[in-house]
């Protein structure tokens, strides 16, 4: 019967066609199933990660000079610092891309000097661009709400007014660092994203009473490049000091003592918490900077103790006089 | 003989492996016990569970490569697991049977006509995908060239099983779908462009949920087996418990009782796996069918369907559970398993539309970051949610875990138990550790969880791994979690009470929890010495319970400025004490004397370093209730933002 025949041929190249489909099922999924088979268990820890290391942001030839200039006006201080020190020119070179890390720990109107203080940040901002700076970034990883610390602070409308950019921390701003030589830092993220394409980096920090650790000044305000559940370091406050300070070679930092916080740090909270100094540290051994810092809060190195382990690292000098610091006023 | 009895005898050899597996999935040294027996092998077998953990973890774990074998002889067969080795379906089939056998010819055909709510499980089975699948769909911009081979492997057979299985008559309409194709592919790419490296966007294996595999496994092992425990045999020591087991249980009842009125309603309506081995046998070279259209239309088939495929009419091959009973049932011997198709014409597709696909499949990629939202894998962890010993971190456990609940079964201190809700929606039925309830702690020589999951969300760890010796001296032992004391509760710190018994059951050396001493002074005034003879002291006034500052743990010390040493109380009576005599004492007791009876206690503190959460303090605390020792899983090894020591 031809009509059946013609039906079998049909059915039978239709099987063909199946068996044809059916194979190509049966070798794609043997051929993916053994080339993903994986006879060994995952491990325990968390995979290998590519770590992260700071550049190095000093300026050569410009080892252990300060300056410090007295005066209520913190934009004039800073200037005439600066100045001393051969110029913002000698620091930032045209087409450099600066970050300056802020303290803006805290969530606290600029008045409770709990937070770098605005003009100042500001008028760094205006002198770096002025010095032919292609970008400045100012940038913190504060302990409170950033959104809310970089508007109460000031810091964020004094940013924008200088024209630079104020970047925040985000969850893929870090990446995880291993400090050589530390015992603490391994493996830790750091707030890297704004640092990677930066060619120099300026740290600006109030003087503060600290209770854990005695006192928060320029070495202490790296803390704010750490990230994860970096409170953890509390446990060993000094060592974690020292060991921020191995880390970070800035081009610069700012100590601003102007008013000073005397009591009730890092928060502070009052005016009463504050002592008006009137001095204005600008220097590029954070060691020396804080070791003269400690003195407008009444400590001496030996009350802080990340002084002493800094220098020993050969972070910079705790006596900062043997580096003579320039001295200055202006009213 | 015939089929059907071949498929019977099928049947009940995978179901009573199945029921031996769950017997000897306990730790002991008894033939009936686990020595080497493959307590996972139907869960090996299982290929939604390898598709499952391919697609979150990129890899295809050990043993679940047998997986592959069921595959291929489902994309050769069809759908023979349903039918002839699924010991979920088994049950079903039988309870099944006994739910029609009274039912009329006609009342079994209707109910087992095809309904078109059998598609749900397709919609099921894309939705699971979809959660597990999402973390590799949005990893399409981090697929560099160069990078990661499997995810470009994988992300190619995404596409493919995505166009297999939403483009239906494809011939029939072939610009349109092409149109279509494109559209949802450039839709795809964008969406994963702006999702690239989004931290709520994860993979979430659960289609352990549905599974038929895992959950009769987690039925039987969690809920079955501890009740029958004992009734003719006692497997297990003492009654097994299991936290949240009426949910299981009522999950299983349900599943079970629906056979009595739709024979098979699970596999038709609900199985995930069911519903992947429909779409894998779309090819199967051989299939049921009639071999010739005409037909009496008896519909003695159709009453004996168990998949509700529509065997006398255009039979539907991707319902087909290959049961048999309609080659047995036709009187007229037109039912046939061969290579040629049905005369009477068959569907091979399932019966899910593409916009059904779509919607499924978007759901079950959107449904883990809405799941995420609440942080519980990030800052909102759980510290109440203790892993078993080798668990990997959460994300990487969620990947992974299929809530089979083997290390529950296996775990000889019955401390391993299904979490509820502690674990988030995602983690229903993950193994979480649970101090009060079973025999002890985790005990410090065991490390049976692991070598029971199949997956690897526990991974297989070594006595040395997890006690930190030898090869892992350098790492350290394996933490679970941290004790912490509650000073509120604890009998020394809250209650004048000497104990210890937590610092007493440390298993790690040097213990993990010390005591440091402190002498509290007794509730009562101070007690006035009216005489001394040698170290007997007479107490003026006073009426003491006889023995009762004798139990070794009493002191007594005169009240003065300056400290100066305490004796020891050996015996009292009434109103006399007597005392330990102390050669280190310089001044003695004399009559006027003002005297304090101290109770000398042991407070426990916890070593952090030492600690590793393994819960037999909080086992074994005497505050039965509240513990006024606990561990919650601060410090636990396997996450690093957990971590509570610098050093």
């Amino acid at each position: 019967m031809i009509p059946s025949s013609e039906k079998r041929s049909m059915t039978r190249r239709e099987f063909l066609i199946r068996s044809a489909k059916a194979g190509a099922c049966v070798a794609a999924a043997t051929g993916l199933g053994l080339s993903l088979y994986d006879s060994k268990a995952p491990q325990g820890s968390q995979g290998k990660k590519t770590l992260v290391t700071l550049p190095d942001f000093s300026v050569a030839g410009r080892v252990g000079q300060m300056s410090i200039v007295t005066g209520e006006d913190r934009v004039k201080t800073v200037q005439r610092a600066l100045k001393t020190l051969g110029g913002i020119e000698a620091f930032v070179r045209p087409g450099d891309r600066v970050v300056v890390k802020v303290n803006a720990a805290f969530a606290t109107p600029p008045i409770l000097s709990a937070t770098a203080n605005p003009e100042l940040v500001a008028e760094v901002a205006r002198l770096c661009f002025r010095a032919g700076a292609s970008s400045v970034t100012v940038t913190d990883n504060p302990i409170n709400d950033p959104a809310s610390c970089f508007t109460l602070t000031g810091i964020a409308q004094a940013v924008r007014s200088a024209g630079a950019q104020m970047v925040m921390p985000r969850e893929g701003s870090f990446k995880p660092t291993t400090l050589k030589g530390g015992a603490l830092i391994k493996d830790w993220p750091l707030f890297y994203t704004p640092l990677e394409a930066a060619d120099r980096l300026i740290g600006i920090a109030p003087i503060k009473d600290h209770h854990r650790s005695g006192a928060s000044m320029t070495m202490k305000n790296w803390y704010g490049l750490l990230g994860g559940r970096r409170n953890l370091f509390h446990q060993d406050i000094h060592n974690i000091i020292k060991e921020l300070s191995m880390m970070v070679s800035p081009t610069l930092v700012i100590l601003d003592g102007t008013w000073t916080m005397m009591t009730n740090g890092p928060t502070g909270g009052s005016l009463a918490d504050l002592k008006q100094t009137n001095t204005m540290i600008v220097s590029t051994d954070q060691v020396a900077a804080d070791a003269f810092g400690a003195t407008l809060l009444g400590k001496t190195v030996s009350d802080l103790p990340y002084i002493g382990k800094a220098q020993a690292e050969g972070v910079g000098r705790s006596d900062y006089e043997s580096i003579k610091p320039f001295r200055d006023h202006v009213g | 003989m015939r089929i059907v009895r071949a498929r019977q005898i099928s049947q009940l050899f995978f179901f009573l492996l199945f029921l031996w597996f769950c017997v000897v999935a306990s730790a002991g040294e008894r033939w009936w016990q686990l020595r080497g027996w493959p307590v996972d092998w139907l869960l090996q077998l299982d290929p939604l569970v390898a598709l499952g953990t391919v697609l979150t973890t990129r890899a295809l774990y050990a043993g679940l490569l047998w997986a592959l074998l069921t595959v291929v002889l489902t994309i050769l067969l069809g759908r023979f697991f349903c039918s002839w080795v699924c010991p979920f379906g088994t049950l079903h089939h039988f309870v099944g049977f006994l739910g029609s056998r009274k039912k009329t010819l006609a009342k079994k055909a209707a109910t087992n006509r095809y309904h078109g709510a059998q598609s749900v499980k397709y919609v099921l089975l894309v939705f699971l995908l979809g959660a597990a699948a999402g973390e590799l769909l949005a990893d399409l911009p981090g697929l560099s060239p160069g990078r990661s081979w499997p995810g470009w492997v994988l992300f190619v057979l995404a596409l493919l099983v995505v166009l297999f299985l939403a483009l239906r008559n494809v011939a029939s309409k072939k610009a349109r779908t092409l149109c279509w194709i494109l559209v949802w592919v450039a839709v795809w790419i964008l969406v994963a462009w702006a999702f690239a490296d989004h931290s709520l966007v994860g993979a979430s294996l659960q289609t352990g949920l549905l599974d038929p595999i895992p959950l009769i496994h987690r039925s039987v092992n969690l809920v079955i087996l501890p009740i029958v425990d004992g009734v003719t045999h006692q497997l297990a020591v003492g009654q097994r418990h299991t936290q949240g087991a009426w949910l299981i249980g009522a999950v299983f009842l349900t599943a079970v009782l629906l056979n009595l009125s739709t024979p098979r309603f699970y596999c038709r309506f609900v199985c995930p796996l069911g519903a992947l081995l429909g779409v894998l046998g779309r090819y199967a070279l051989w299939r049921v069918g009639k071999n010739q259209s005409e037909c009496s239309q008896c519909a003695r088939c159709e009453a004996a369907c168990e998949g509700a495929c529509e065997p006398s009419k255009k039979i539907r091959i991707s319902e087909c559970v290959l049961c048999m009973n309609c080659l047995d049932a036709c009187h007229e011997d037109l039912m046939g398993y061969g290579t040629t198709p049905s005369e009477s014409g068959e569907e091979v597709s399932p019966d899910l539309s593409r916009r059904g696909f779509m919607v499924s499949l978007l759901s079950g990629v959107a449904a883990v970051p809405v799941t995420r939202l609440g942080g519980a894998l990030g800052t909102n962890w759980s510290p109440m949610l203790i892993r078993p010993p080798g668990a990997l971190m959460e994300e990487d456990f969620l990947k992974r875990c299929i809530k089979c609940g083997q290390c529950m079964r296996i775990c000889p201190t019955n401390i391993i138990h299904p979490a509820c809700f502690q674990a988030g929606l995602e983690g229903l039925w993950t193994p979480m550790l649970n101090f009060r309830v079973g025999t002890s702690g985790c005990q410090y020589n065991c490390v049976a969880c692991g070598h029971v999951c199949p997956t690897a969300a526990i991974r297989p760890i070594t006595v040395n791994e997890k006690q930190g010796k030898n090869d892992f001296a350098q790492a350290g032992p394996i933490r679970l979690g941290t004790a912490f004391v509650d000073r509120g509760r604890c009998l020394p710190w809250a209650m004048d009470k000497p104990c210890i018994v937590c610092q007493e059951n440390c298993p790690v050396s040097p213990k993990a929890i010390f005591t440091r001493e402190h002498f509290s002074p007794v509730r009562e005034d101070p007690f006035l010495v009216e005489s001394v003879h040698g170290m007997k002291v007479t107490l003026q006034g006073r009426h003491l319970r006889p023995g009762v500052v004798a139990t070794g743990d009493y002191f007594c010390r005169v009240i003065t400025q300056e400290e100066n040493g305490r004796w020891k109380i050996l015996e009292n009576t009434k109103s006399v004490l007597v005392l330990s005599p102390d050669p280190t004492q310089k001044a003695l007791l004399e009559p006027g004397n003002n005297l304090e009876i101290e109770r000398r206690l042991k407070q426990p503190h916890v070593d952090l370093r030492r600690c590793i959460g393994c819960g037999i303090c909080e086992h074994e605390c005497p505050v039965s209730g509240r513990r006024a020792i606990r561990v919650t899983a601060e410090n636990e090894s396997r996450s690093e933002a957990h971590r509570l020591l610098l050093s």
